[in-house]
């Protein structure tokens, strides 16, 4: 009982933790992609559709990072060669991916999906309590644990990831010291539109394999919210996507239980505990101000 | 080859007044080609979407009710990005407005008389804007991001609108409809001119609306306070605006017109609270104040455009057979053109072929 509810938990929390990391990348080179929801119902869709017609959820999988990817890139143009304001344009992509995917998937309403299998090691699993919580859990789980640690290490312990925050610090110097903050920006907005649709597939082909229109269902936005409540921080994000998970799954078994509180009460709550988190973390001006890219959404035309 | 910004000295006027327009082309061209795909003939669909409704009486006023709630929302909207806030929110505080404004005619049926709608509207507007002023208060006073708390607070508005419809507010004679009873005669908003159509006075409210916020923006201090503030935070300082007074002005100004659309809408095209009350009117109203460039009277012309998306979504739907779902997709697209066209006002747009063939060229002079 109480292991397989730390499995719903992960489970919930996977999808926010992915599409949160890369999100963490794209606003650590100073940009702010508001448009993570598109981004994610694009990669929901995409995995979706793919995963059906192919009958492989890991083919949906890689179509979804693709798709993703793509998608971001016209967020790139735009606020990257065309010096679009940031927020109107993330905005602009969330309208669109939401449309798009309403769009593409209206055929898949009411098919059944495919799931992806759990890993299954012969012993390891069958370890009583941990066993399936360590050794049992989708890969894209696993997945999820390692891009985390990967971009900590990347961002704080490479080359690269310092050439990155310089760049997402103070954009004039870095490229004063000839670094291509453009291309940087754009490298670093893709990243985040692969982890957004990976996050997708996630969606519809883990935590409920079928398509809904709509089924991220504020995620992207609660993904935003994450960055913010960790500081700008991996290992932060981690944990906050496992407390979001658990509130998510909380207010679910609590619905389950049917205490007398209206169910719509309870589904409001990860999105009133967004609110809460950002609330406390914002209120501690010293540790925003210490922690945000200093660039973060300004706009920049190289002089030449 | 590459693209390279050239600021220009000073704004093009010419591309102020033509960025719009070029935006709408290229989202038709696109919508051409979408059309295409879905291997239905691009010309008639675009027929069916952006002229055909325009052809008879009654759709103008159709077009009237669609784009009445659309200008409303995205004048308020306007106001609030101009003096760089962003209300994203809009869909809630639209649905606040509206269930706040139907408290009368749902709990106090048996109150019935002239004074029943300027309450309803008054309770609408108070309703958004006490909804609206949750993401100001949080961004004056704890500093947070008012884009996240304003959108989490458009999910909390929609539930609790759910909670309401199927609990305590649900009508004792509706065999179990998820709805409320229906508005009587002195809750219901009158038609403009009901001998030719249904468009109501929520189209006047915009209209006016439109025409107030433009004149404050344009000849009064205030309007002058919400640009300075927004380009430049640091002059607003020294010039004695107050920021954080600047934010709940302009979440409150654009809550409480949010709110008249939420009650305009229901008591006028409607009748009734249902689980979903909106078609996205609180989104779309984003994406009308852009394509108006945020200046109140061209989001009049905005908001009617985005009506004959919907409209003309229905129709195709009808008489052609493309989903309805596509009508979003659309508005999507145009929201990127716009945005990308505005471009053209602030730069000029240099292509450069690449490097090796500039360097043959310089070779050969």
């Amino acid at each position: 009982m109480f292991e397989s509810i730390l499995i719903t938990i992960a489970t919930a929390a996977t999808p926010l933790l992915i599409a949160s990391v890369g999100e963490l990348v794209v606003e650590r080179s100073g940009v702010l992609n508001l448009g993570v929801e598109g981004m994610m119902v694009m990669g929901a869709v995409t995995g979706f559709g793919v995963a059906l017609a192919t009958g492989s959820p890991w083919l949906g999988v890689l179509a979804a990072i693709m798709v993703g990817a793509l998608f971001s890139l016209l967020f790139g143009f735009l606020t990257l060669t065309l010096v679009t304001n940031q927020v109107a344009t993330g905005l602009a992509l969330t309208l669109l991916g939401l449309g798009l995917s309403g769009m593409l998937g209206e055929g898949f309403v009411g098919q059944p999906g495919v799931k992806m299998s759990y890993l299954y090691i012969p012993y390891l699993t069958d370890i009583p309590f941990v066993g399936k919580l360590l050794f049992g859990q989708d890969p894209l789980f696993y997945l999820s644990i390692i891009l985390t640690a990967g971009v900590a290490w990347f961002l704080f312990r490479s080359r690269a990831g310092l050439t990155l925050r310089s760049v997402g610090d103070n954009h004039t110097s870095a490229h004063a010291l000839g670094i291509n903050v453009i291309g940087i920006r754009y490298l670093a907005v893709m990243f985040g539109g692969a982890c957004a649709g990976l996050a997708g597939a996630y969606l519809s082909l883990v935590y409920t394999p079928q398509w809904i229109e709509n089924m991220t269902a504020g995620r992207g936005w609660i993904a935003l919210a994450l960055v913010v409540f960790a500081s700008w921080r991996p290992w932060r994000v981690l944990a906050g996507a496992y407390l979001f998970g658990a509130v998510s799954i909380g207010q679910l078994h609590a619905q389950a239980l049917g205490i007398g509180v209206p169910s719509q009460l309870l589904s409001s709550l990860p999105y009133l505990a967004t609110i809460v988190v950002l609330v406390l973390i914002s209120r501690n001006r010293r540790l925003t101000m210490v922690n945000t890219p200093a660039s973060l959404g300004r706009p920049f035309v190289p002089d030449r | 080859m590459r693209i390279e910004l050239v600021k220009r000295p000073e704004q093009s006027r010419l591309f102020s007044a033509l960025s719009p327009f070029i935006a709408l082309g290229l989202t038709l061209i696109a919508g051409a080609i979408m059309f295409s795909l879905l291997g239905k003939n691009p010309v008639d669909a675009l027929y069916f979407y952006f002229v055909d409704p325009l052809r008879e009486v009654w759709s103008l006023h159709e077009l009237a009710i669609k784009a009445a709630p659309l200008i409303l929302i995205a004048v308020g909207l306007s106001v609030c990005y101009l003096s760089n806030n962003w209300n994203i929110g809009a869909e809630g505080q639209f649905t606040i407005g509206a269930i706040a404004g139907s408290i009368l005619p749902v709990l106090f049926p048996q109150f019935q008389n002239w004074a029943v709608l300027p309450l309803m509207l008054i309770m609408g507007m108070v309703g958004g804007a006490a909804y609206a002023s949750i993401p100001a208060f949080l961004k004056a006073r704890f500093n947070t991001n008012e884009i996240l708390t304003s959108l989490m607070l458009v999910y909390v508005a929609q539930l609790f609108l759910d909670w309401l419809v199927r609990g305590p507010w649900r009508n004792p004679e509706g065999m179990n409809f998820p709805e409320t009873r229906n508005f009587h005669e002195y809750a219901v908003l009158p038609e403009i001119w009901a001998a030719s159509g249904r468009a109501n006075w929520g189209f006047v409210f915009a209209l006016v609306a439109a025409v107030v916020l433009w004149f404050m923006l344009s000849r009064t201090l205030k309007g002058f306070e919400v640009k300075v503030l927004g380009q430049s935070p640091r002059a607003g300082k020294f010039a004695g605006f107050s920021a954080s007074k600047m934010v709940f002005f302009v979440f409150i100004v654009s809550g409480a017109l949010a709110g008249l659309a939420g009650i305009s809408e229901v008591s006028g095209a409607i009748g009734q609270l249902r689980p979903t009350i909106s078609p996205g009117y609180g989104f779309a109203a984003i994406i009308v104040a852009f394509l108006g460039r945020l200046n109140p009277l061209g989001i009049v012309a905005a908001g009617l455009v985005l009506a004959l998306s919907y409209l003309g979504g229905e129709a195709a739907q009808i008489s052609i057979g493309v989903s309805d779902k596509v009508v979003r997709a659309f508005q999507g697209m145009l929201l990127f053109f716009v945005l990308a066209c505005d471009t053209l006002i602030h730069y000029r747009i240099r292509f450069i072929g690449a490097p090796a063939k500039t360097w043959e060229a310089a070779q050969n002079v």
